[in-house]
Parts: C-alpha cells; sequence; structure tokens
C-alpha cells in the first residue's frame, strides 16, 4: 500500500522534473515545477514528515512559485521562447551528467549498507512537538541566523529590483 | 514502509534531473527552477536518513534548507530583473560581465 503510493508519487515527481528540463516556455516550466513540488510534499508525508509536506507546500508552491510567475510575467520571455533546445548540444556536460548518475546509482545499489540494515524503531510520541522543542533548544541559533539571513535577503531583493540606484 | 534506497534514488534521479538543467539549459529562468530542483532532492536525502535512524535531526536540516533556498530565490530574482532592465537578456551565456 504505501510503497505503491511512493512509487506513484515518485514516478510523477521524476516526470513533472523532466517536464521542467525539456519544456520551451518558462511559464510551462514554472507549472511544472509546482506540480514536482506538490509530489515531493506527498513524499514527504509517507517519510514521516508531515510538518515538513506543510511548509513544503507553504514556501515552494505559495511563495516562490508566485514569485517566479510573477517575474516571468514582468519580464519579455517571447525571445527566450523562440530558441530551440536540444539535450545533445553540450556533449561534455551530458557526458558527465550520465557519468554522475551511472556512478551515484551504482554506489547506492553496491552497497549493503543502505538495504541490509533495518530501521531503527521508532520511539513513538507526538513527532511534530518533538521536532519544535529540538528546533527551539537545541538549534536555537541556527535559527536565529536563519532569519536574520531572510531579512537580509529581503532588503537585498528590495533594493536589487528597484529603478533609481541609491 | 519504504525501504531507504528508494527514496536515495528518488534522491539520485531528481539530482540528475536538475544538474542537467542547470547544465544544459541556457535560459537563466530555467536555471534557477532547476536549482530549486536540486535543494529539494537534497531534502528528500535528508528526510529519509532522519526517518530511518529515527532521528529529528533530518527534519531540522530540511527546514535550514528550505529558509536558504527562499532567501536565495528572493535575492536571485532581484538581481534577474535589475539583469533584465540593463541588457535586456534571458541567455546565461550574454552575461559576460564579472569575466574580467
Amino acid at each position: 500500500m504505501g510503497q505503491g503510493f511512493f512509487l506513484l508519487f515518485a514516478t510523477g515527481s521524476v516526470v513533472t522534473a523532466l517536464m521542467l528540463v525539456l519544456a520551451r516556455n518558462p511559464v510551462h516550466s514554472a507549472l511544472a515545477l509546482m506540480a514536482c513540488f506538490l509530489q515531493v510534499s506527498a513524499i514527504f508525508v509517507m517519510l514521516g514528515a508531515p510538518l515538513l509536506a506543510v511548509i513544503q507546500i507553504f514556501v515552494y508552491v505559495g511563495a516562490i512559485m508566485v514569485l517566479f510567475l510573477f517575474v516571468i510575467m514582468m519580464i519579455d520571455v517571447r525571445e527566450a521562447v523562440l530558441q530551440r533546445f536540444m539535450p545533445g548540444g553540450n556533449l561534455p556536460a551530458l557526458a558527465l551528467l550520465i557519468l554522475l548518475g551511472v556512478e551515484m546509482i551504482v554506489l547506492v545499489l553496491w552497497s549493503d549498507r543502505f538495504a541490509g540494515t533495518p530501521p531503527v524503531a521508532s520511539r513513538g510520541g507526538d513527532k511534530v512537538r518533538e521536532l519544535g522543542t529540538t528546533l527551539f533548544s537545541d538549534y536555537l541559533l541556527p535559527f536565529e541566523v536563519a532569519s536574520v539571513i531572510l531579512l537580509a535577503a529581503l532588503v537585498g531583493a528590495i533594493v536589487l529590483a528597484r529603478k533609481e540606484p541609491g | 514502509m519504504v525501504p531507504l534506497w528508494w527514496s536515495i534514488l528518488l534522491g539520485v534521479a531528481l539530482f540528475v534531473i536538475g544538474a542537467a538543467g542547470v547544465l544544459l539549459r541556457r535560459n537563466i529562468l530555467i536555471v534557477l527552477m532547476s536549482l530549486e530542483l536540486l535543494l529539494n532532492s537534497v531534502n528528500i536525502n535528508f528526510i529519509a536518513f532522519g526517518q530511518h535512524y529515527d532521528d529529528f535531526r533530518g527534519q531540522i536540516f530540511a527546514i535550514f534548507v528550505i529558509a536558504i533556498t527562499a532567501a536565495e530565490v528572493a535575492v536571485a530574482l532581484g538581481i534577474l530583473v535589475a539583469l533584465v532592465r540593463n541588457k535586456s537578456t534571458l541567455r546565461v551565456d550574454d552575461v559576460t560581465t564579472m569575466k574580467g
């Protein structure tokens, strides 16, 4: 049951990711990326991280994709649409990618460490509550640093996108 | 219960597809979206290992990755808007101003 759903969502996410790379129109790419993020959030639920699935939908599908679509609508994409895309255009990069993929798959499938070891038994209990307690007690300083980084990015984006510099 | 190596293979597939988008496409918008895909495949691996070892740190690092990704996208799209206003191009090959 769970494995069938995992295979379904994994296939969907891989197909939509391929559509993202192969689409000619950036709007189609953005919509394919949104579909891919929805499938990935379903996979997060199956991996026992419902809070991460909700954050994924809020942040990626709700905020980042809206930002992408607004920027695509703001700038003129007609010139980019007209240009054709051939996957065989850059042969060294293609060979490097195939090498990378084959190497990672062979290493994962060869190692008995991923398939052999049984998973650690779950402790049970309220997972989201424990996650929040750990995040705000042991990882409080990285959390605050992330908030400062977000503030800096906010100010930087406003300054960069302003019309008149200075 | 999903085996661990299924999740890792899914992460590998999404990572290779995202790297293909970064290396093969010349449209700067699609390069940015492929970067998002790369970071997401890393998140899948974090959460899969976190579930396998029943540890919260995988999910916590995934939360930090998402936060940094949001900051990166905001700054990158700001730079993109300024770039298109100045040079009116979307091809990454045409942007060689900082080449020296």
